[in-house]
C-alpha cells in the first residue's frame, strides 16, 4: 500500500533519518516506536508530504510518488494527525473538522447544517461530548486533540498517520479512539501510529517497527514482542525499573485546600499535601484536574474556598501571588504557557527568578550565566549553547528547562501538570527520579497525569475527580488502575 | 535576549547595504561625502531615530504606536507655548514637551492594558486626538516667538548637532536598558509569549504600560527637538512620522509579532532610511518619485531579510 524505500532526511547537515525502508500494509495498524529524536515524526512527515526526502522515495499503491505538499498527500488518500496540535482557534469545532472539505451548496455557499451534522457524527464515533458550534479557543488541550482526530478521520483517507494521538487523552477517549481505529481497520484503512505509552501499543498494533537514532532497528508482529523486549529495542539497553521507590511523607502539612469552587468547572475541592508527599489528581478529561491546578497557581482563580500554604492563608489572584506564597507550577501546555520560543535557554530558565540575579533593576549577567550553567549540568539539559533559542530543543529538554525554572524559586509546593507528556522513555525516567528527589528533599508535590501507571507508581495518595468534585481519595499503595477508573467514571 | 547568530548576520547584511548605498551615492554625487552633508544627514535622522528607538519598545511587546507624528506635534506646541522669551527657564518648556508625550504614551498604555483594546485601535484614536489637541491649543496657527535658549537646542556643540547627541544618548540608554535591566528582559518575554510571561510571574500590564510610556516620553522629546529646529510649535508638524519610525524598526529586524529585535538593528534601519532620503534629495529626484522609491526599498529590504531568515 504505502512504503518508504531507502527514505532519508537531513536537517542542516545532520541526518535525522538514515535510509529507511518500511512497508505499511492495507488494513493493518502499524506502530512506530522509538525515543524522541529517533526519527518517527520525520518518517511520518515525509509520508504526509510535509517534508521532502533527501534520499530514497515513497511508493504509493506500487507507484513511485513525490508529494510536494500535505495537500498532495491528502488528495492521494493519506491523512495525518499531528503531534503538535494545529487548530484554528477562532473557527468553530465543526469548521475545523471540515476545514478544506466543507460541504458546499450553490455558488460555493457553505451548507452549515450539513457541516454541523458531519462534525457531530465524527465526534460521536469518538464518543466525544463536544458541541460542534463551540469555538476551538474554548476547548481544553484534550478536547482539541479529539477534534484533530475527528478531522483526520473525516478525510476518508486510505492511510491515517497518527503522531502521538493520545498524548493528551485520558482512558475513555483512548478507548473510543481505539474503537474508531478498529472500524478503520475493518474498512481496510492502514493506520500508522506512534506513542510513548507502552500499554497502548500492545492493545492496538498489529505490527511494530522500532526506530533508534534515525535507523530502523526492525519490524515485528506485536504478538512476538513483550514490553521489556520492546523497550530494550528502543533504548538499546534494558531498563530494569524506571520508577524509583516511594519515600515516607513527613508530618507537616504544606498545602491545605478547602472548599475550592469555581462553577461549573469544579466545586468543594478539599485536600492536603504534606512535606515530602506526592499527591496525584486523577480523573477523566474535563473532570477539572487542570482547572484546580490553575486555581492554585493563580492562572484562573477560584471563586470561593481557601488555600493555605504552611498554615498561612493565601489569596492567590495571579501567578505572582502563587510564587510569593511558595507555589510553583510546570504547565501541561509547554508551547502556550511555558516557553518563550525566541528567547534563549538561559533567559527561559531564569524567567521567574530573574530578581535573584539582579542588583536593583540591573541584571548581573555573570551570576546568571553561572547559575544557568549549573542548572544545565544538574538537569542534564542538552543544548548547543545556553543562548540557543529554546524552540530548537527537543521536548524532553524543554520540559527539563521548565522544571529548572520552577525550582529556581525554591517553592514549597510544586504542581506538575502532565510532566511527562510527549517525552521519551529515557527523559521520563529522569523526570521520575527528579520527582522522587524533590519529595525526599521535603517538597510537597501535586501531580497531574493521564498515565495511570505513572500516577500509581509515583503518588502517595490519589485524589480522584469526577465532573468537578472529589469522587474518592485513595491510598496509592492499595489502589489499582481499575479502582481509580471506577471512581473516575461518571455513574 | 536576541538569538545571536541570526541577528549578527542580519545586522552585518544591513550594514553592508548601507555601505553600498553610501558608496553609490559618493560616486553619483560630489556632495554626499562632504562633512557638511553628513552632518546634515545626522541632523535629519535624529528625530526619526528618537522616535524609532521609542517605538522599538512598544513593538517588542507585540504592540504598535501609530500616534507618534501627532504626539510630536502636540508636544512641540505645548513646549512652544511655554518657551516665549523671558517666561521661564529653558527647562520648563522642555519638561512640558517631554511630559506631554509621556502622558499620551501612558494613556495609550492604560487603554491597551486595562481597557483591553487592541494597540492599533488605541493609538489610531490617539493619533487623531493628539492632532486635534495640538490644533485646539495653538488655535490652528504655529506657536512662534520661542526663546533663543530653546532654539539653540537645534544647534551644534563642538561641531556636532545637539539633536544628534540626543539621539545617541537615547539609543545608548535604550540599548543598556534592554540588555541589562530586568524590565528590559521582561519586555522580550512579554512580546515573545505573553501567556508564558504571565505564568512565570511577570506583571504583563506593568511591562506594557512602561513600554508605551517610554515611547510617549521619547516622542515628546522628539517634539521638543523638532520645535527647536523649526523655531515654532507647528500643529501640523510630524505628519506620517510614525511610518518612517516603524519602517526603520522593521528594517532593523524587529518582528512586528514581538519578542525579537534590537536597538542596534533599529539604529541601522534609521541610518538606511536617512541615507536614502538624503541621497534621493541630492540626486534631485522629485519628492513624488521619492515616496514611491522609498516604499519599494522598505518592502524590499524586509522581504530580502525574511528570505534570508528562512534559508
Amino acid at each position: 500500500m504505502l512504503a518508504a524505500l531507502e527514505l532519508r532526511k537531513d536537517f542542516g547537515g545532520i541526518t535525522v533519518l538514515h535510509p529507511t525502508s518500511v512497508e505499511f500494509r492495507p488494513g493493518e495498524v502499524h506502530a512506530l516506536m522509538g525515543e524522541n529524536g529517533a526519527g518517527k515524526s520525520s518518517l511520518l512527515k515525509l509520508c504526509a508530504g510535509l517534508y521532502r526526502p533527501d534520499g530514497g522515495h515513497i511508493s504509493w499503491r506500487g507507484q513511485r510518488v513525490a508529494f510536494a505538499s500535505p495537500y498532495d498527500a491528502l488528495r492521494a488518500g493519506i491523512a495525518m494527525i499531528h503531534q503538535e496540535l494545529m487548530p484554528i482557534p477562532d473557527l468553530t469545532v465543526a469548521e475545523n473538522i471540515t476545514l478544506g472539505i466543507e460541504p458546499v451548496g450553490r455558488f460555493g455557499r457553505i451548507n452549515c447544517a450539513a457541516q454541523a451534522q458531519r462534525a457531530t457524527q465524527l465526534l460521536q464515533e469518538l464518543s466525544a461530548d463536544i458541541s460542534p458550534s463551540r469555538s476551538m479557543r474554548t476547548l481544553t488541550v484534550a478536547q482539541t486533540q479529539v477534534v484533530e482526530i475527528a478531522k483526520a478521520l473525516g478525510r476518508q483517507a486510505d492511510v491515517v498517520l497518527m503522531d502521538e494521538p493520545t498524548a493528551a487523552l485520558s482512558e475513555p477517549e483512548v478507548a473510543a479512539l481505539f474503537q474508531a481505529i478498529a472500524r478503520l481497520k475493518a474498512r481496510g484503512v492502514t493506520v500508522v501510529y506512534t506513542t510513548h505509552k507502552m500499554d497502548e501499543v500492545f492493545r492496538v498494533a498489529d505490527r511494530i517497527s522500532v526506530l533508534r537514532d534515525g535507523r530502523l532497528v526492525g519490524t515485528a508482529s506485536a504478538n512476538e514482542l513483550t514490553p521489556p523486549q520492546l523497550i530494550a529495542r528502543m533504548v538499546g539497553r534494558e531498563l530494569a525499573d524506571i520508577f524509583p521507590v516511594r519515600q515516607v511523607a513527613g508530618p507537616e502539612i504544606v498545602l491545605a485546600v478547602e472548599g475550592l469552587t469555581r462553577e461549573p468547572a469544579y466545586r468543594d475541592i478539599s485536600f492536603t499535601i504534606r512535606r515530602g508527599e506526592v499527591v496525584a489528581l486523577a480523573g477523566l478529561m474535563g473532570a477539572g484536574r487542570t482547572e484546580v491546578a490553575s486555581a492554585l497557581y493563580g492562572l484562573q482563580p477560584a471563586r470561593t474556598g481557601s488555600i493555605r500554604v504552611k498554615g498561612a492563608l493565601c489569596s492567590i489572584a495571579c501567578p505572582q501571588d502563587a510564587l510569593r506564597a511558595g507555589i510553583g507550577m510546570v504547565t501541561e501546555d509547554r508551547k502556550g504557557l511555558g516557553l518563550v520560543p525566541a528567547l534563549g535557554v538561559d533567559a527561559n530558565l531564569t524567567l521567574s527568578a530573574l530578581q535573584r540575579f539582579c542588583q536593583g533593576p540591573v541584571i548581573n549577567h555573570a551570576q546568571e550565566a553561572d547559575c544557568v550553567q549549573t542548572q544545565l549540568t544538574e538537569f542534564g539539559i542538552k543544548a548547543n549553547s545556553p543562548r540557543q533559542p529554546i524552540g530548537q530543543l527537543s521536548g524532553g529538554n524543554q520540559q527539563k528547562v521548565l522544571l529548572a525554572r520552577c525550582l529556581l524559586n525554591d517553592p514549597d509546593l510544586i504542581i506538575l501538570d502532565e510532566p511527562t507528556r510527549g517525552i521519551d522513555i529515557g527523559a521520563k525516567a529522569e523526570i521520575y527520579a527528579l520527582i522522587h528527589g524533590l519529595a525526599r528533599a521535603g517538597k510537597a508535590i501535586l501531580l497531574i497525569s493521564s498515565e495511570l501507571p505513572e500516577v500509581l507508581a509515583l503518588a502517595h495518595r490519589i485524589v480522584v475527580l469526577r465532573r468537578g468534585t472529589i469522587a474518592a481519595t485513595l491510598d496509592a499503595a492499595e489502589a489499582s488502575q481499575a479502582i481509580v477508573l471506577r471512581h473516575a467514571m461518571p455513574l | 535576549m536576541p538569538t545571536l547568530d541570526r541577528n549578527l548576520l542580519h545586522r552585518f547584511g544591513l550594514f553592508l547595504v548601507i555601505l553600498v548605498v553610501g558608496f553609490a551615492l559618493s560616486l553619483t554625487t560630489d556632495t554626499f561625502l562632504s562633512i557638511a552633508n553628513l552632518t546634515n544627514v545626522a541632523r535629519q535622522v535624529s528625530i526619526n531615530g528618537i522616535l524609532a528607538v521609542g517605538v522599538t519598545f512598544v513593538i517588542l511587546t507585540a504592540g504598535v504606536d501609530l500616534s507618534l507624528g501627532s504626539v510630536v506635534a502636540l508636544s512641540g506646541v505645548a513646549c512652544a507655548m511655554f518657551a516665549h522669551p523671558g517666561d521661564h527657564t529653558v527647562l520648563v518648556p522642555i519638561s512640558v514637551g517631554v511630559l506631554t508625550g509621556a502622558a499620551c504614551g501612558a494613556l495609550n498604555g492604560v487603554l491597551v492594558t486595562r481597557g483591553g483594546v487592541a494597540p492599533f485601535i488605541v493609538t489610531l484614536g490617539m493619533m487623531t486626538v493628539a492632532r486635534g489637541l495640538a490644533l485646539i491649543l495653538s488655535g490652528g496657527r504655529p506657536v512662534a516667538d520661542m526663546s533663543p535658549q530653546l532654539t539653540q537646542l537645534a544647534g551644534d556643540v563642538l561641531g556636532i548637532p545637539i539633536p544628534m547627541l540626543c539621539f545617541a544618548a537615547v539609543a545608548l540608554l535604550a540599548w543598556l536598558f534592554l540588555r541589562h535591566f530586568r524590565l528590559g528582559r521582561h519586555i522580550y518575554a512579554v512580546g515573545g509569549n505573553e501567556a508564558a510571561a504571565r505564568a512565570a510571574g511577570i506583571s504583563v500590564e506593568r511591562v506594557k504600560l512602561f513600554a508605551y510610556t517610554v515611547c510617549g516620553l521619547l516622542t515628546g522629546l522628539a517634539g521638543v527637538v523638532l520645535a527647536a529646529r523649526i523655531t515654532t510649535g507647528q500643529p501640523n508638524a510630524g505628519q506620517a512620522y510614525e511610518l518612517d519610525a516603524i519602517a526603520a524598526v522593521v528594517i532593523g529586524g524587529t518582528s512586528l509579532a514581538g519578542g525579537i529585535g534590537t536597538i542596534t538593528g533599529t539604529l541601522l534601519g534609521v541610518l538606511l532610511i536617512g541615507v536614502i532620503n538624503n541621497g534621493l534629495d541630492l540626486m534631485g529626484i522629485s519628492s513624488y518619485y521619492q515616496a514611491v522609491i522609498k516604499g519599494f526599498i522598505i518592502v524590499g529590504a524586509v522581504w530580502l531579510d525574511r528570505r534570508q531568515a528562512r534559508s
